[in-house]
């Protein structure tokens, strides 16, 4: 058979492609989280932004003499499904996997973890903090290594301080004097200056569930749709009609800061780091606010754990061991701003403007007389997106369609008291914590 | 000659006989494999899981979760509000464009890559390249402002101002998906054969009455095309609005990833996709009916 210059240069070019084709298929050792020839997989819900992901690689890894391979997805859903689809291969793909505690109490109540008392037990000279080794407890006995830890405050540009009302304390607000601060700016300005993050990828549901919950109620879901609740919902539907309508998508509150769209707000501290580290003089931290039933704050702990599918786990204790050292911690807290679940003053090297306004907040926040924290949704499974749904559902029937606040209760109640039912979950704090389901009120 | 030709469909039979006869089919193998390993298993999937609850139930739970939700229906209506601005509207623009491409003027070609550059651009990424246009202390704001056509910048993303919303998507998606429609159009118009257009010419025909009796009627199986692959690529935007709505505005797609990656329910997420995949199919065939091929026609 006789083939032309043209179809041989066909052939060539099907057999390229098909090769190449085919090598996508079956080369899957750069695919995001897949282990690679010699390469251990660390896949985290935290730090997961580009920014953050490329300071673990080049930075917080750096020194580990292995070859590490950092899978950053925010999507706490596709973690469940990798390590649920990886147990029942019986093995697994990731080496190491970084999440927030409530996440690792779902993994933990479905048996995905390895029991990680005696790595927490070799690791006593890095000074967890008492109250974190607790959280890191699940069922008795370790179901992480405390790693990464923040909580929420508030920030505010300098130009908004003058509007403050007569004689309130920005280091100490209550809730109706951040109202009055807003109503005062909007009406100074005759823009509204607050914000929220509201967005898609906004924390808002947690300043319901940790801040305006506690600090109103006294509770969450024994308090969902008491007189107490009725109140909170009207206040912050008073409070949203001074926040810029643009918070409905606002995911990091440092962006509508640093512009000047937002005067006042309220975030992740990690979400609010980069206003204050690029303008530490023109924007300034300080605790969220006092309610009738207190401070309320949520304290934010991330950890590290390892699949119970991991055949070896000594090189995933091993990083561990590095994530942990002094030195990495403060490169974590250099790089990306989140703290470490030990004593500040224990870290090398002080800390950067930003980081300290942020720590100085915190440790205020934490040490107001009357504070309340409160704990991540715990025991709900993989219950716990649709118990975040009942609070932006809420806010959105109550806050942005201006719907009855008692009927919204009623109705999201029942919703929530279903969700609870589900996961057969127990309250947890601030609610009284105790057996049983817990019954919402 | 004429040997040959008689020849010819006997060779054929013979082949047809032999191992060549499974060729077709054997060809034919690899795409039916993909086609049913990457879309039909999925979609089988997703059946299933739209009508299980997550203890592994038939029912129809899902569903009345899904239709229970307030946000169905504002999400179903601006899928719709979205299609229907943005169709004829792209279509227009997609067709003026193809023109402009296939205009014999000096230089037309160039338009070609200048329109296609959007293509480039991902989805999110055409999201927040809006985002950044559209927000209070965006570009259109600046620009506005120092033309003195504004007195203070004016916040296009207002969720109290639904129709201004549902604008600013429709600007961002036409820019960013015309050209797709441009690229099967311009195949459409190099496709008719000049001597239509030159008998048309014969025959004095005016451009709008080229247009109407000669270009149209020809590129009706193209625009059919280009109409369904817009029309179902419609029910999938789901970036742009997430950027320039936030969660003030909803779509069915922005409903099925929210309930998936936030709700983390993938029975209702699948639900979600159910109704995108029905009332794909329904769009679907609105066009067909609407524009049938000269065959169906029986002409």
């Amino acid at each position: 058979m006789q083939l032309s210059r043209r179809e041989v240069l066909r052939l060539g070019l099907g057999a390229a492609a098909t090769g190449l084709l085919a090598g996508c298929a079956l080369d899957t050792t750069g695919a995001p989280g897949s282990r690679g020839s010699d390469g251990l997989v660390f896949y985290s819900t935290q730090l997961a932004t580009t920014e953050e992901a490329e300071a673990v690689r080049r930075q917080i890894l750096a020194g580990f003499p292995r070859e590490v391979q950092f899978a950053g997805d925010s999507s706490a859903t596709k973690m469940f499904d990798r390590v649920r689809a990886d147990a029942r291969a019986g093995s697994s793909s990731i080496a190491l996997l970084g999440a927030l505690h409530g996440e690792f109490a779902t993994l933990a109540k479905e048996g995905l973890l390895r029991d990680m008392t005696d790595v927490v037990e070799q690791l006593g000279d890095r000074g967890f903090t008492r109250q974190y080794l607790d959280l890191a407890r699940i069922d008795g006995r370790y179901a992480f290594v405390p790693w990464i830890s923040a909580s929420y405050i508030m920030a505010a540009r300098r130009e908004a301080l003058q509007f403050l009302p007569a004689g309130a304390d920005l280091q100490a607000l209550t809730y109706t004097q951040l109202l009055d601060w807003t109503r005062a700016i909007q009406l100074a300005t005759g823009s509204p200056r607050f914000g929220l993050p509201a967005g898609e990828n906004g924390l808002l549901k947690r300043f319901l569930q940790g801040y305006a919950y506690p600090s109103f109620t006294g509770g969450v879901n024994t308090t969902f749709a008491s007189a107490d609740a009725a109140a909170m919902w009207e206040w912050l539907r008073a409070i949203w009609g001074t926040a810029n309508p643009q918070s409905v998508t606002y995911g990091f509150m440092q962006e509508p800061l640093l512009s000047g769209e937002v005067w006042v707000a309220w975030d992740h501290a990690v979400r609010l780091v980069d206003a204050l580290q690029t303008r530490p003089d023109d924007i300034v931290s300080f605790p969220a606010p006092t309610g009738p039933r207190g401070l309320g704050y949520l304290p934010v702990l991330g950890g590290l754990s390892i699949p119970k599918a991991v055949a070896d786990p000594q090189p995933s204790i091993e990083l561990i061991r590095h994530l942990t050292d002094p030195a990495r911690v403060s490169t974590t807290l250099r790089t990306v701003a989140w703290f470490p679940p030990q004593d500040l003053a224990a870290i090398p090297g002080g800390l950067p403007p930003g980081v300290g306004q942020e720590a100085e907040t915190l440790q205020r926040m934490v040490g107001t007389p009357g504070a309340v924290a409160s704990s991540l949704a715990v025991g709900l499974g993989g219950q716990s997106g649709t118990y975040d749904k009942v609070f932006t559902d809420a806010f959105r029937s109550i806050v942005l369609d201006g719907g009855d606040v008692r009927g919204v209760l009623a109705t999201q109640a029942a919703a929530l008291q279903g969700v609870l039912d589900s996961a057969q979950a127990a309250c947890w704090a601030p609610d009284p914590v105790g057996e049983g389901v817990c019954r919402v009120g | 000659m004429a040997e040959a030709v008689t020849e010819a469909p006997v060779v054929a039979a013979e082949r047809r006989g032999g191992p060549q006869r499974w060729l077709p089919y054997l060809l034919l193998a690899p795409s039916v494999a993909y086609l049913l390993i990457f879309f039909a298993s999925p979609m089988i999937q997703a059946f299933g899981l739209a009508f299980t609850s997550t203890t592994g139930e038939w029912g129809l739970g899902s569903i009345r979760a899904m239709l229970g939700d307030d946000r169905f229906w504002p999400a179903v209506w601006t899928t719709v509000i979205l299609l229907v601005v943005l169709l004829p509207l792209q279509f227009a623009l997609a067709m003026a464009m193809s023109m402009v491409i296939t205009s014999r003027l000096r230089g037309s070609g160039l338009w070609l890559y200048v329109f296609l550059l959007p293509l480039g651009v991902s989805e999110l990424g055409a999201g927040i390249l809006w985002y950044s246009i559209f927000v209070e202390q965006g570009w259109l704001n600046t620009v506005l402002q120092s033309l003195g056509l504004i007195d203070r910048p004016v916040i296009w993303l207002d969720y109290r101002e639904p129709w201004r919303v549902i604008g600013t998507i429709v600007v961002a998606e036409a820019w960013r998906s015309t050209s797709l429609i441009v690229i099967i159009l311009v195949g459409g118009l190099r496709a008719i054969p000049r001597d239509y257009l030159e008998a048309a010419d014969v025959f004095h025909a005016g451009p709008w009455q080229r247009m109407r009796h000669v270009v149209l009627p020809m590129m009706r199986p193209t625009i059919r095309t280009a109409l369904i692959v817009r029309t179902v690529l419609a029910f999938e935007v789901f970036a742009t609005v997430i950027a320039l709505g936030g969660t003030g505005t909803d779509v069915l797609a922005t409903q099925a990833n929210r309930a998936y990656t936030e709700y983390q329910d993938a029975h209702l997420a699948s639900a979600y996709g159910l109704v995108i995949l029905l009332v794909s199919l329904v769009a679907v065939g609105i066009i067909l009916v609407a524009l049938p091929t000269r065959k169906e026609r029986g002409e």
